[in-house]
Order: structure tokens, then C-alpha cells, then sequence
């Protein structure tokens, strides 16, 4: 079964950020090695007086993977539609990550603000994944917008607190139409493929792998927790009892 | 001419005209770039055809790695 996004379908799972890798080279391996055929980064001035500065992007065999610009910077959903305008602009993407900040510290998502960029790229025809946090009525409604997936934080960005909230985020994706893509906050292959076995249909992430100490292996360690979660999801886990049941059969027992 | 790009005040030369000799200038007509001038995004069939006055406010910026 594959993760579809709108027109777009995926055999991979995993969303991975390009941020704060600790080389372009060992992003690049860590990339191929998740599998991933989401890439997400973010649009910011460049320095034209450096006209060689190595950018990722070169890097990359971009046309491999679907691009997913993240609107990261903005405030309010006017800022929102800006980037996102002119990340649609280079020609080379029509998803949006829509990642509206509300509060510097936690760096969690204004839930207004988002619902409004939203909406507004939206009636652009952008293929929009809006982060939020894990608010299950604030999901329903960014969905009854008609956005192509939803993005729910596992507990802040950066943070690899993994998912503070499981319960919300099950009723989130109990009551999802569009895949639900657990986006921020994931720590370690657990939390992956925790996610996975609530019934994500995604995970994005990226500090988890560009932060660890060897990146290119942790990278695949989430392809693989990812795998195996949704693995277990469609799989259908036993439910938990209070005692135990035996393994082996209580018949024939009397020879010992 | 003075422009304003990407927030500093950056005096150019007289064959600077249009937007396609803005990237040229700096060396950037090669690079993913995107222009944005006085808050209005160009598109790239524009560059040679969007000449550029003296104060206008333009932002060049380009992809960079991010979540």
C-alpha cells in the first residue's frame, strides 16, 4: 500500500528535513540510505555577494525526490503565502509545508494563523500539509478545508521528546480522511515507529537523524522503524490483558 | 542605480536594467534563485522583460536545508 499526498504517491513513509546535517555529504548518504522521497527545506535570502557557495540542492539528484518547501519563518499566515508563493516560484514544487510559528521558545504552531494560510493556499491550488499541533478539532477542521494531509507534532520541534500525547494523536487519526503525518519532535527509532503503529501513514523528520551521532545510520534505522510500525499497524497487535496466557499447551502436561 | 536587496542598500552599475542583468551581475543566472521585486514575485520568462528603478526593494532567495 503506498502513501498518497494528493496526485502524488510514495512507496516511502519517511519525510526527511535537510536541516543542520553535519556535512552536505553525509546528508546526501543519509538521504539515499532513508529512503525517503520527500525532502523538506525552507526559503530564506541568499547571499548573493557568494555566488559559489555550495547549496544542498546541487548536491542532490533533485528530480528523484518530490520537494516539499516548509514556510519556517513565518509569523502569520500572510508570511505564510509569501514563501510559500515564491517557493512555487522556482519551478520545481507545488507542495507546501505550511508552518506557521505562534511562541519562539516551543516554537509550537499558531493554530489561527494556520488555518488561515491554509486556506488561502489552498484557493491558490497549492498541495498543502499544514503542521499543527496534536489538536484533534483543529485537525478535523484543517481538513474540512480540503488540505492534502495533516501534520501533527509528536511534542515540539527538535525537541526528540517523541509522542507526549498518544491518546490525541490516535483520535486524530481515527477520524483522519487524509494521511496523517507525524510531523516534529521525534527522538529515536521507538518514537518512529510508535507513530507508525497508532496508524500514521507518515512520519516526518529530521533533527533525529541530522543530530545523532553517526546520521547516516540512524537514517536508516527510521526507514526500517518506520517499515516495521506500519508493518505492525496493518499486522493488527494483540490487545493487552492484566495476566498471562500460556504459550504452550495446558494438555499432555501429566508426564511431568 | 540603488537597490535594495535583500535589505542592504547595494549601488550597481549603469548596464544593470532588468532583472536578468541583476543575476548576471552577481553570477547568479545559473543558481536556483527566486526574485521577488517590491513584493511581486517574478517569474523567470520575466527577468529580461522587468527593468529595475532606483529604489526598488527586491529579494533574491533560494532553498536552504530546513524540516
Amino acid at each position: 500500500m503506498m502513501l498518497q499526498i494528493g496526485p502524488y504517491q510514495f512507496q516511502s513513509r519517511l519525510l526527511l528535513g535537510t536541516g543542520k546535517y553535519p556535512s552536505f555529504d553525509v546528508q546526501k548518504e543519509a538521504v539515499e540510505v532513508s529512503g525517503a522521497e520527500i525532502l523538506t527545506f525552507a526559503v530564506r535570502r541568499m547571499n548573493i555577494f557568494e555566488p559559489n557557495q555550495p547549496n544542498f540542492l546541487e548536491k542532490l539528484e533533485i528530480t528523484k525526490y518530490k520537494l516539499l518547501p516548509n514556510t519556517a519563518g513565518a509569523k502569520t499566515a500572510e508570511e505564510a503565502v509569501r514563501i510559500a508563493r515564491l517557493a512555487k516560484a522556482s519551478g520545481l514544487c507545488d507542495m507546501i509545508k505550511v508552518e506557521v510559528i505562534g511562541c519562539d521558545k516551543t516554537l509550537l504552531p499558531d493554530p489561527v494563523e494556520t488555518l488561515k494560510a491554509t486556506e488561502m493556499l489552498l484557493e491558490e491550488g497549492f498541495i498543502v500539509l499544514p503542521y499543527t499541533s496534536d489538536d484533534v478539532v483543529l485537525a478535523k477542521r484543517l481538513q474540512q478545508l480540503g488540505c492534502h494531509a495533516i501534520m501533527p507534532g509528536a511534542s515540539p520541534i527538535g525537541s526528540g521528546q517523541g509522542i507526549i500525547n498518544p491518546l490525541n494523536l490516535s483520535l486524530i487519526i481515527e477520524q483522519a480522511t487524509v494521511p496523517v503525518i507525524v510531523d516534529a519532535g521525534i527522538g529515536s527509532p521507538a518514537d518512529a515507529a510508535l507513530a507508525m503503529e497508532l496508524g500514521a501513514d507518515g512520519v516526518l523528520l529530521n533533527t533525529a537523524v541530522a543530530g545523532a551521532a553517526d546520521p547516516v545510520k540512524m537514517a536508516k534505522a527510521m526507514k526500517l522503524a518506520i517499515e516495521a510500525g506500519r508493518l505492525g499497524y496493518e499486522a493488527g497487535r494483540i490487545p493487552k490483558k492484566r495476566y498471562a496466557t500460556a504459550s504452550s499447551p495446558m494438555e499432555g502436561m501429566s508426564i511431568v | 542605480m540603488e537597490l535594495i536587496i535583500n535589505g542592504e542598500s547595494i549601488q550597481l552599475p549603469d548596464s544593470v536594467k532588468t532583472v536578468s542583468d541583476l543575476l548576471s551581475h552577481f553570477r547568479l543566472n545559473h543558481k536556483i534563485a527566486i526574485v521577488e521585486v517590491n513584493l511581486n514575485i517574478i517569474q523567470k520568462q520575466e527577468y529580461e522583460t522587468t527593468t529595475l528603478c532606483n529604489g526598488d526593494k527586491v529579494e533574491i532567495v533560494h532553498f536552504v536545508g530546513g524540516g
